[in-house]
C-alpha cells in the first residue's frame, strides 16, 4: 500500500489542531482570562494554514484516497478565500463588546473554526459524500452560531429557523445525491465523470436528483426562490456571524457548483444543454431580482444586507452558466468569478464591520442609527460609503470590475444576453437601498456627536478592506492577468 | 514620449493635486479650503490654454494622444487612451472655465467646506475625463465619477428638498449608465475594442453583415438612450428639474453648464462620429424630439412661478435647439449643435449665479415674491438683463450666433420643420422677459430696500462669462476655426 503523503492536508490538519488547542485552552484557562486569547490562537491556526495554501500554490496537482481531496489550483484558491474571510471575521469579532456573547466566548471561536473546517472539505473533495459531510460540519456549526446569544429571542427564533429549514435543505441534497450514487455505484465524482453518460432510459432520474439537489444547494447559498430564512436569520445572529454566513458560508457552497453541474453534465449532456443551463440562469435572474427588489423596503440593515446577498449570490451564479468553460482555453470562468468573489469579501466584510460598530454603539439595526455618521466619525463614513459603492458597483471600485469580467466572461454567445440586461438593470435598482445608506451618513443630522469607538482589531479589518477595494479597481488588469494565468 | 502627449491626461488628473492637499489640511480652516479649491481649477485652465494653444486645426484626427494597454480579457483590449480633438477642445476649455468660476461661486457655501471641495475637485477630473478618454470604457468609468461626485455635492449642500433631487438623479442617472453599459459591452464583443480610432471603421464593417447589424442597432439605441437621459430630451427630463431646483448654485452652473452637455457630446461622439449611419435614419426622430423639447419645455418655462424652474425648463427647451442641430447630420447643423453646447452652457452658468446670489440676498426665488431689485441692487440686475438677452438670444451675443446656425443647418434638411422651431424663439424671448423683468423692475418690496449689491469676488467671475459670451458673439470664428475640420471628417464618414 502507498504511503499517504498527509502534507497535502496540511492546511485542514492546521485548522484542526487549531480547534483542539481553542478547545483545550477554554476548558482549562480560568474564567477571569479574556476569551480575545483563544481568538489570537484561531487566528494563528487560520494564517498557518492561509501559509500552507499559498505555498501549495507551487505544487503539482495531485490528490488523495482517489480523488476525495484534492490538491489543484482551483480548490486553493477557494480555500484561500475562505480562510482570509474567516482571519477577517475572527478579527471583527474580537471587537465584539466583552457581553455579546456571555460565557460562550471561548465555544464562539471554535465553532467558527469547525464551520470552516467543514467549508475547507467541500471545497477540496471531488466525491458526493465527502461534501455531504463538510456541508454538514458547516452547517452544524452555522446553527448554533446563528443562536449562540441563546437568551436573546430573535436570535433564538433565527436559529430555530435555520437549523429546521437548513435540515431540510440537506436532506434534499442528500436525496438527490443517492439517485446518482445508485445510477452509477460510486460517489465519486471524477469516476462518474470518466463513465459517461447513463442511458436514456435513467435521464428521468438525473433530472429528479438535479432537481432534488438544486433545491437543497440553492438554499444553502442563499439564492431566489429558496431565500426565506436568510433575512431571519442574517437579522437574528450576531452580526460577525451574519457576515460569516454572507460570506464564508456562501464562497464554500459556491464551490461545490463546479462538481455538482459538471456531475450533471456528464450524466447526460442533454441534461446540461437544455435544462441545467437555463436552470442556474433562472436562479441567477431570480435572484438578482428578488434580491435587490425586496431590499428596497428594507429599513433594517441588517435585513437589508440579507437581500444584498441574496442579490450577490445571483451575481456571482452568473458565471456558472459557462462552468463547461473550465475546459476551453482562455475561459474566464474562474478568473471572474474568483474576482468577484474576492471582492464581495472584502467589501461585504467591511460593510458588516461597519455595521457592528454602530449597532453596538446605537444599540439598533435600523438605518437610522447611521444618521449624521459622517460627522461623528467621519473615517468610518468614508470606509463605509467605499464599500457601499464597491457593492452597488461603480467604478473604479473592485465592486465594478468583479461585475464587469463576469458579464464580459458570459458574452461570448447572445443567448444568456437577457441575464446581462437583468443584472445591469438590477444594479441600477440596487443603487437606491446601497445609496439610502449614505444619505442617512451623510445627509442627516446626527443625533449626538459622540464619536462611534473602533477597536483597534476592528479598525484594522476595515482599513484593509479599503485598501484591498481601491487596489483591486486601480490594478484590476494586473490580477486578471494572474488569475487567468493560474487557472489555464 | 513628447510633453503635448501628456497633456490631456495631465488636465484630467491635476485637480487631484488639490485633493490631495485639502486631505492633509485640518477641518476646521475653511478659508484654507477655499483657497486650496479655487487656485487648483486654474492648473487645469492654464494647460487647457496651453493646449489650445499646441492645437493644430488642421489635424483631421485625434491629437495629443496616447494609448497604453491596460485591461485584457479574452474578448479584446481596453487601452488608456486620451487624447484631444476639435469636438473636445471647445468642451474641455469650457469645463475648466466653468469649474473655476463655479469655485468661486462657492463661497456661498459654508459648511464642511473640506468635503466640499474634494468632492467638486473629483466632479472636475470626471467631466475632463468624459470630454478628454479615447477609450470608451474610460469614458464610462469618468462619466461615473461626476455621477457619484454630482450626487454627493447636491444632497449635502442643495437646498430644501435635495435628498429627493439627490436620489431622482442618481436613479435615472444610473439607468442610463447602465443601458450604456450594456452598449459598450455589446460593442466590444463585437468589435474587439473600444479605442475611439479604430471603432468608426469597425463599426461600419460590420454593420454590412445582418446578424451584426441588429445588435449595432439594440448598441445605438443603448447609447441614445442614455444621453437622451442625460441631455435631457423629453420625456426623460423630469429628474433635471429637481436638480435644477435644489443644487447648490456652484454645482447648478456646473451641472447645466457641463454636466448636460456631456448628453451632447455623447451624441455627437458616439451618434454622429461612430453610428453615423444608424443616425441617420434615426435622424426623423431626433428631429420631432428636439422640436418637442423645444416647445414643451419653452411653454412650460412661460408658466413658471419659480425661477430656477423656468431656467431649467429653459434649458430644455434650448437643448431641443442643439438636438436639431445634430439631426440635421449637415456642417453647419453640428456646428450650431456645439457651438450651442458651449454658449448655453456659458450663459446658463451666468444665470444660475446671478440667481444664486439674488437668493443670498433675498431669501427667495419665488417671482411673485420678487420685484424692483433693479433700484435695490443695480449691478447685479443689469448682469441679469444681460443674461437674458443672451438667454433670448440678441444678435452680438453667443445665443444667437449657435441658434442661428442649428436653425439654418435644420432649415436645408426640412424647412417646415425649422419654421416651426422657431416659434420656440418667439416664446424664448417671452419667458425669458418675463422673470427678468419680473425680479428687476416694477414696484419694489418694502424688504428688499438697502440690500448690498454684488461684491467684487461676485462681479469679477461674472464679467468673465460675459466677456466669453461676447467674444463668441461678435467673433464666432474663434470657435469656429477648431471644431469644423473635426465636424467635416465625421460628416464625410456617413457620407452626408
Amino acid at each position: 500500500m502507498q504511503s499517504i503523503n498527509w502534507g497535502i492536508m496540511a492546511p485542514e490538519i492546521t485548522v484542526a489542531i487549531a480547534i483542539a488547542v481553542a478547545i483545550l485552552l477554554d476548558l482549562f484557562l480560568k474564567r477571569s482570562v479574556s476569551r480575545n486569547w483563544i481568538g489570537w490562537v484561531s487566528l494563528i491556526g487560520v494564517a498557518v494554514a492561509g501559509s500552507f495554501v499559498i505555498y501549495q500554490f507551487n505544487l503539482p496537482t495531485s490528490g488523495l484516497f482517489d480523488g476525495i481531496y484534492v490538491l489543484a489550483i482551483p480548490n486553493l484558491m477557494w480555500k484561500l478565500l475562505l480562510l482570509i474571510g474567516m482571519a477577517l471575521i475572527i478579527l471583527v469579532s474580537m471587537g465584539q463588546k466583552q457581553d455579546e456573547l456571555g460565557s460562550y466566548r471561548g465555544e464562539y471561536y471554535y465553532l467558527l473554526l469547525l464551520a470552516l473546517l467543514g467549508g475547507m472539505f467541500v471545497v477540496s473533495t471531488w466525491d458526493l459524500l465527502t461534501i455531504y459531510v463538510g456541508l454538514e460540519l458547516l452547517s452544524i456549526a452555522s446553527y448554533i452560531l446563528v443562536g449562540i446569544r441563546k437568551k436573546r429571542a430573535v436570535s433564538g427564533e433565527a436559529a430555530w429557523k435555520y437549523l429546521v429549514l437548513g435540515g431540510v435543505s440537506s436532506a434534499f441534497i442528500l436525496y438527490g445525491m443517492s439517485f446518482v450514487i445508485g445510477l452509477t455505484g460510486t460517489t465519486n465524482i471524477i469516476d462518474i465523470i470518466h463513465l459517461g453518460g447513463v442511458p436514456e432510459i435513467n435521464e428521468i432520474y438525473v433530472y429528479l436528483s438535479l432537481f432534488l439537489l438544486m433545491v437543497g444547494i440553492g438554499f444553502k447559498v442563499a439564492s431566489a426562490p429558496f431565500h426565506a430564512w436568510v433575512p431571519d436569520v442574517y437579522q437574528g445572529a450576531p452580526t460577525a456571524v451574519t457576515s460569516f454566513l454572507a460570506v464564508v458560508s456562501k464562497i464554500a457552497v459556491l464551490a461545490l457548483f463546479t462538481p455538482l453541474l459538471l456531475t450533471y453534465a456528464a450524466l447526460s449532456m442533454k441534461a446540461w444543454n437544455e435544462v441545467i443551463v437555463i436552470l442556474i440562469m433562472v436562479l441567477a435572474a431570480l435572484s438578482m431580482l428578488v434580491g435587490n427588489a425586496v431590499a428596497l423596503r428594507q429599513t433594517n440593515v441588517k435585513r437589508m444586507m440579507a437581500y444584498s446577498s441574496i442579490a450577490n449570490a445571483g451575481y456571482a451564479l452568473v458565471p456558472f452558466t459557462r462552468t463547461d468553460g473550465i475546459f476551453i482555453e482562455g475561459s474566464m470562468f474562474y478568473s471572474s468569478l474568483f474576482f468577484y468573489l474576492l471582492a464581495y469579501l472584502f467589501t461585504t466584510i467591511g460593510v458588516f464591520a461597519v455595521i457592528q460598530l454602530v449597532e453596538q454603539k446605537e444599540k439598533s439595526q435600523d438605518l437610522k442609527a447611521f444618521a449624521g455618521l459622517y460627522r461623528r466619525s467621519p473615517g468610518l463614513a468614508v470606509a463605509m460609503t467605499l464599500f457601499i459603492i464597491s457593492s452597488a458597483g461603480i467604478p473604479i471600485t473592485a465592486g465594478f470590475f468583479g461585475k464587469f469580467y463576469i458579464i464580459s466572461g458570459i458574452l461570448s454567445s447572445w443567448d444568456n444576453l437577457w441575464l446581462v440586461v437583468v443584472m445591469l438593470l438590477t444594479t441600477v435598482v440596487s443603487y437606491y437601498y446601497y445609496f439610502s445608506v449614505i444619505r442617512q451618513m451623510f445627509f442627516r443630522p446626527a443625533p449626538s456627536m459622540i464619536e462611534v469607538t473602533t477597536p483597534k482589531s476592528v479598525g484594522f479589518v476595515i482599513s484593509i478592506s479599503c485598501v484591498v477595494v481601491i487596489l483591486m479597481g486601480l490594478l484590476s488588469p494586473f490580477l486578471m492577468d494572474t488569475f487567468q494565468r493560474l487557472f489555464t | 514620449m513628447m510633453w503635448s502627449q501628456w497633456l490631456p491626461t495631465w488636465i484630467t488628473l491635476s485637480p487631484l493635486l488639490g485633493v490631495a492637499l485639502l486631505l492633509m489640511v485640518p477641518r476646521e480652516s475653511k478659508k484654507a479650503h477655499r483657497i486650496i479649491g479655487i487656485l487648483t481649477t486654474f492648473i487645469p485652465l492654464i494647460l487647457a490654454f496651453q493646449m489650445y494653444f499646441l492645437f493644430d486645426k488642421k489635424m483631421t484626427d485625434m491629437q495629443m494622444t496616447i494609448s497604453i494597454p491596460w485591461i485584457e480579457v479574452p474578448i479584446g483590449t481596453i487601452s488608456y487612451a486620451m487624447g484631444v480633438d476639435g469636438l473636445s477642445m471647445p468642451l474641455v476649455f469650457l469645463t475648466c472655465l466653468i469649474s473655476t468660476l463655479a469655485a468661486f461661486a462657492s463661497l456661498y457655501i459654508r459648511e464642511r467646506t473640506k468635503l466640499y471641495y474634494i468632492l467638486f475637485l473629483l466632479l472636475e477630473v470626471g467631466m475632463l475625463g468624459v470630454f478628454l478618454a479615447n477609450d470608451l470604457f474610460l469614458f464610462f468609468l469618468f462619466f461615473e465619477v461626476t455621477l457619484v461626485a454630482a450626487f454627493f455635492l447636491v444632497g449635502i449642500w442643495g437646498y430644501t428638498e435635495k435628498e429627493k433631487a439627490a436620489t431622482q438623479f442618481l436613479i435615472y442617472n444610473g439607468l442610463g449608465s447602465a443601458v450604456m453599459l450594456l452598449g459598450i459591452v455589446l460593442l466590444f464583443v463585437l468589435t474587439k475594442t473600444l479605442d475611439y480610432s479604430a471603432l468608426p471603421t469597425a463599426i461600419s464593417l460590420l454593420g454590412a453583415v445582418e446578424s451584426y447589424d441588429t445588435v449595432l442597432w439594440v448598441a445605438f439605441v443603448a447609447f441614445l438612450v442614455a444621453f437622451a437621459i442625460k441631455l435631457p430630451i423629453f420625456p426623460f427630463h423630469s429628474w433635471m428639474l429637481r436638480m435644477h431646483v435644489e443644487a447648490p448654485t456652484p454645482i447648478v452652473m456646473i451641472h447645466s453648464g457641463i454636466l448636460l452637455k456631456m448628453g451632447a457630446y455623447g451624441l455627437l461622439r458616439f451618434g454622429v462620429g461612430m453610428f453615423g449611419d444608424y443616425m441617420k435614419e434615426l435622424a426623423w426622430l431626433l428631429m420631432i424630439l428636439g422640436l418637442v423639447n423645444i416647445l414643451y419645455g419653452a411653454i412650460l418655462a412661460f408658466a413658471q412661478k419659480e425661477f430656477k424652474r423656468v431656467l431649467a425648463f429653459s434649458s430644455i427647451s434650448h437643448m431641443g435647439i442643439l438636438l436639431l442641430g445634430i439631426a440635421a447630420l449637415n456642417q453647419i447643423g453640428l456646428q450650431g449643435a456645439l457651438f450651442q453646447a458651449i454658449s448655453h452652457g456659458l450663459i446658463s452658468a451666468l444665470m444660475f449665479f446671478l440667481v444664486g446670489s439674488m437668493y443670498e440676498r433675498t431669501k427667495t426665488t419665488m417671482l411673485s415674491e420678487l420685484g424692483g431689485l433693479a433700484k435695490s441692487v443695480p449691478v447685479l440686475s443689469g448682469l441679469m438683463l444681460v443674461a437674458g438677452f443672451a438667454l433670448l438670444g440678441l444678435p452680438g451675443l453667443s445665443g444667437f450666433i449657435s441658434e442661428f446656425l442649428a436653425f439654418v443647418g435644420i432649415f436645408q434638411v426640412n424647412p417646415w420643420l425649422a419654421a416651426v422651431g422657431t416659434i420656440g424663439l418667439i416664446l424664448a424671448a417671452a419667458y425669458t422677459l418675463r422673470v427678468v423683468l419680473k425680479t428687476t423692475f416694477g414696484p419694489m418690496k418694502d424688504h428688499y430696500v438697502g440690500l448690498a449689491d454684488l461684491r467684487v469676488k461676485e462681479v469679477l467671475p461674472m464679467f468673465v462669462l460675459v466677456g466669453f459670451i461676447v467674444l463668441i458673439g461678435v467673433y464666432p470664428k474663434l470657435l469656429e476655426e477648431s471644431i469644423q475640420v473635426t465636424l467635416h471628417q465625421m460628416l464625410l464618414k456617413i457620407g452626408g
